[in-house]
């Protein structure tokens, strides 16, 4: 069990390969799609999944794909599953397998802790033989001056783990996500700080709970300044050095692939800085794992652009998604060079932040899912 | 009369203070039991929260936090310098730490009285063997050592870093054993050791080291107390030292004893021994690109059969890669009671097995450079060449290995282990 989790693990951090994240709750996507001005309804959520799954030659750069749990089970509108359709590409499909935020007990404003732990060995088993070769779970964390505290660092660390023991005993490789939240004024060195803070304790979190390394993936935000630090943004190489330095100094060798969320970058940013990483690590040299992404947003936001004005135009939408994940293979091999016509995204200086990412202490509106155990009871989530 | 109204009175504050004692011994109860890391992390927090948790039920504080303080040293640069320096590829230290006590029984067993003329001499014989620092980056000492002179009047310091070799220090004082009757031990030195290391750098030292020992085999060991405990020194210590401008080898060493566990057991314990210790050494501010690592490979135990150079590296490696983030520049394997031998043939079949490993993979060899080295001297004026021409030959083996490209034969070939009973002498003794 444990090679063939190291396998897969290895396989979807392979060379200049990366994940589409696609597992946006029904709440979450609905936002997206309702502010492009599309219904959410469960046939539209279905043909705009289609649009990505179907494109062809997505397997050249997308090694694996996290669906949302209405997803896994989805077809094309020809009748053909999509975890097949994807099998076919060589494209691995993924299950976000955690059940959204909640408050933290005891903890800072604005801590959250993650829900999911009951009833998912249950539910991961469902999940493999519906086809399913990896998960994935997400935990977020605020940064103030005061913040995280111990509590919420050491509660999603154990948490975390806990998921990923359960994924690799029913044969899912778990990809590991402690988000530090970009939301806040603080500047990138104490972004660096915290985010070693926080994987040192998820790596020994996993440890504790006996997560074999070799088949996990972790999948952590880029250390960038705060989204209301004075100062702005900065450049590409500040970036690549603050991440490539933190990941060295907590993350074991072992762990084949990070895979990097995009958080609130825009598509051409988070591409720009994968690739700034990649050459950074090869500069410094001594970085062992795949440096890839994981991208959600930044594989997406031109894509359902297009797609949302025309429903027709769906050749010029998989062209586009194609595009986008080709470039960001690129970046991952540190190859990547602005084409003559520049970066595919067609929304540049549009931040792709939304606000609601973190626990607001308000539920978003209309986002209600049934929980995995299918009990027909409804779960709110702000995810 | 009044009696009837005091008694029940009395029984109620009775019942009360009992009530009270219940609570206050369930609450701490758990302190008798062995403390889980995590639970020892709470309790940490629990004691920095700026408001004091009463036992009366009151409403709890909300928050529970403390900012996290990154410890950058001004000897950062310097630090990150010195640590690659020591590390580089092809390059070992030459451990010649041993306290007097220890030194002693070495020198006694080819003869030699343990006098300080003695243990001067013996040390001026490794230091001065030419052409030394080609293979050593780096030679640990004792204290004594430290301010020794050649016969010449030449500060040791001076002569090795001459040679290119930076001098390095012993400041553990020593192990304590620990109670529970297992002879499981902590090591002592953090008293005045930040005024020690300032001192120490004084006079030359660049680098610092500090064992720990866990021991395993034992039923019950190792214990969580003894791994947390020994953690703790080891993470205190290293951040002390940055301070002060030491780079710290960090040594907690799963020592080679007797009992038939088997090599992947080894490994366990030193995968769990790591992780606590990355773990302290993150929480405490220590820059890891400004440490080296000095660890144990995994072997079986001594009432196992021996495993061959290819298990030893492929189990080794694969603990050191789940266990130690790259940005360490440098993994010193101490030889333990290894043979000269076996220590060369590991070392380059652990480079064989992870060419590309992220850190160096190299030596902190004592007795795996000292014993036939101290043999062929024997005390005698008439064999200090052919005993300093040993040293440089095992020293060249050894670096040959830590670069991959040991092909034999080995200089000293079919020696058997080199054991002793368990060394707790330190600085001073």
């Amino acid at each position: 069990m444990a090679a063939d989790l190291a396998s897969v693990a290895a396989k979807l951090a392979a060379p200049g390969k990366g994940l589409l994240a696609s597992d946006e709750s029904t709440g979450t996507i609905g936002k997206r799609l309702e502010k492009a001005g599309l219904p959410n309804t469960k046939d539209i959520r279905r043909a705009y999944r289609e649009l990505y799954y179907t494109t062809p030659g997505i397997g050249q750069y997308i090694s694996g794909v996290i669906m949302f749990k209405e997803t896994l089970y989805q077809s094309t509108a020809a009748g053909r599953r999509f975890v097949d359709v994807l099998a076919d590409e060589g494209v691995m499909a993924g299950i976000k397998v955690d059940e959204g935020l909640a408050p933290l007990p005891g903890g800072g404003e604005g801590e959250t802790y993650t829900k999911g732990l009951e009833g998912l060995e249950a539910a991961c088993r469902e999940y493999v033989m519906a086809g399913a070769k990896f998960a994935k779970w997400r935990a977020t964390l605020k940064v103030t001056d005061s913040l995280p505290s111990d509590l919420a660092v050491e509660r999603n660390a154990e948490d975390l783990a806990r998921y990923a023991k359960v994924c690799q005993e029913c044969g899912l490789v778990p990809v590991v996500e402690p988000e530090i939240l970009i939301d806040g004024a603080h500047s990138q060195t104490r972004f660096g700080v915290v985010t070693e803070r926080v994987l040192g304790a998820t790596v020994a979190a996993l440890w504790r709970q006996g997560v074999a390394l070799e088949g996990c993936l972790l999948k952590p935000q880029m250390v960038i300044p705060g989204a209301e630090a004075e100062g702005g943004k900065v450049a590409a190489e500040e970036v690549a050095s603050h991440t490539v330095a933190a990941l060295r100094r907590v993350v074991p060798p072992a762990v084949p692939g990070i895979m990097f969320l995009s958080g609130g970058q825009t598509e051409e940013e988070a591409t720009i800085n994968l690739d700034a990483i990649n050459k950074e690590a090869r500069v410094v040299g001594r970085c062992p794992w795949a440096l890839s992404f994981s991208f959600g947003r930044a594989l997406q936001a031109s894509v359902l652009k297009l797609w949302s004005s025309d429903q027709t135009r769906v050749a010029e939408a998989q062209q586009l998604a194609l595009a986008l994940a080709q470039v960001n293979s690129e970046a991952a091999l540190g190859q990547y060079t602005a084409a003559a016509g520049g970066h595919p995204s067609t929304l540049s200086g549009d931040s792709l932040r939304e606000n609601f990412r973190g626990w607001s202490g308000q539920a978003p509106a209309g986002g209600a899912v049934p929980s995995p155990g299918g009990s027909g009871e409804e779960v709110l989530m702000a995810h | 009369h009044s009696a009837h109204l005091y008694t029940p009175i009395l029984l109620v504050l009775i019942a009360v203070k009992i009530h009270q004692n219940k609570r206050y011994r369930l609450r701490y109860s758990n302190r008798a039991r062995p403390i889980t890391m995590q639970a020892q992390m709470q309790f940490r927090s629990a004691r920095t929260a700026s408001c004091v948790r009463a036992s009366s039920g009151r409403a709890q504080p909300k928050v529970l936090c403390r900012a996290f303080n990154s410890m950058e040293s001004p000897f950062a640069e310097e630090l990150k310098k010195n640590a690659a320096y020591i590390a580089q590829k092809g390059k070992g230290i030459l451990a010649s730490d041993e306290s007097n006590a220890t030194t002693g029984k070495r020198l006694q067993s080819v003869g030699v009285d343990n006098t300080e003329e003695n243990r001067r001499d013996w040390r001026e014989l490794l230091y001065t063997a030419p052409g030394l620092g080609q293979y050593v980056s780096g030679a640990i000492m004792f204290e004594e050592t430290l301010y020794q002179k050649a016969r010449n009047g030449s500060q040791f310091v001076d002569i090795l870093l001459a040679q290119g070799i930076y001098p390095g220090i012993k400041v553990d004082t020593g192990l304590q054993v620990l109670p529970g009757g297992k002879g499981e031990t902590t090591t002592q030195g953090l008293d005045n050791l930040a005024d020690r290391c300032k001192a120490y750098r004084k006079q030359g030292a660049k680098f610092a080291k500090w064992r720990a020992v866990i021991k395993i085999g034992e039923a019950g060991c190792p214990s969580t107390t003894a791994i947390l405990e020994n953690a703790h020194g080891l993470a205190r210590y290293a951040q002390i030292c940055q301070e002060n401008g030491l780079v710290p080898i960090v040594e907690p060493e799963v020592t080679l004893g007797p009992g038939d566990y088997s090599i992947d057991e080894t490994a366990f314990w030193s995968e769990r021994v790591y992780s606590h210790v990355m773990r302290l050494l993150n929480e405490y501010g220590v820059i890891l690109e400004g440490i080296l690592l000095k660890p144990n490979m995994c072997l079986p135990g001594l009432d196992a059969p021996v495993a061959n150079p290819e298990e030893v590296a492929r189990v080794t490696v694969r603990t050191m890669m789940r266990s130690i983030p790259p940005a360490v520049p440098g993994i010193h394997f101490l030889s333990g009671g290894m043979s000269e031998e076996e220590a060369t043939l590991n070392l380059q079949a652990l480079n064989d097995e992870a060419p590309n490993a992220p850190w160096a993979l190299t030596f902190s060899y004592g007795r795996a450079l000292q014993a036939t080295t101290l043999k062929t001297w024997a005390g005698k004026e008439s064999n200090w060449a052919a005993a300093q021409d040993i040293l440089v030959k095992l020293a060249k083996a050894n670096s040959e290995a830590a670069a991959g490209k040991f092909k034999g034969p080995h200089p000293v070939p079919g020696g058997g282990r080199i054991l002793q009973a368990l060394r707790t002498g330190g600085s001073g003794k």
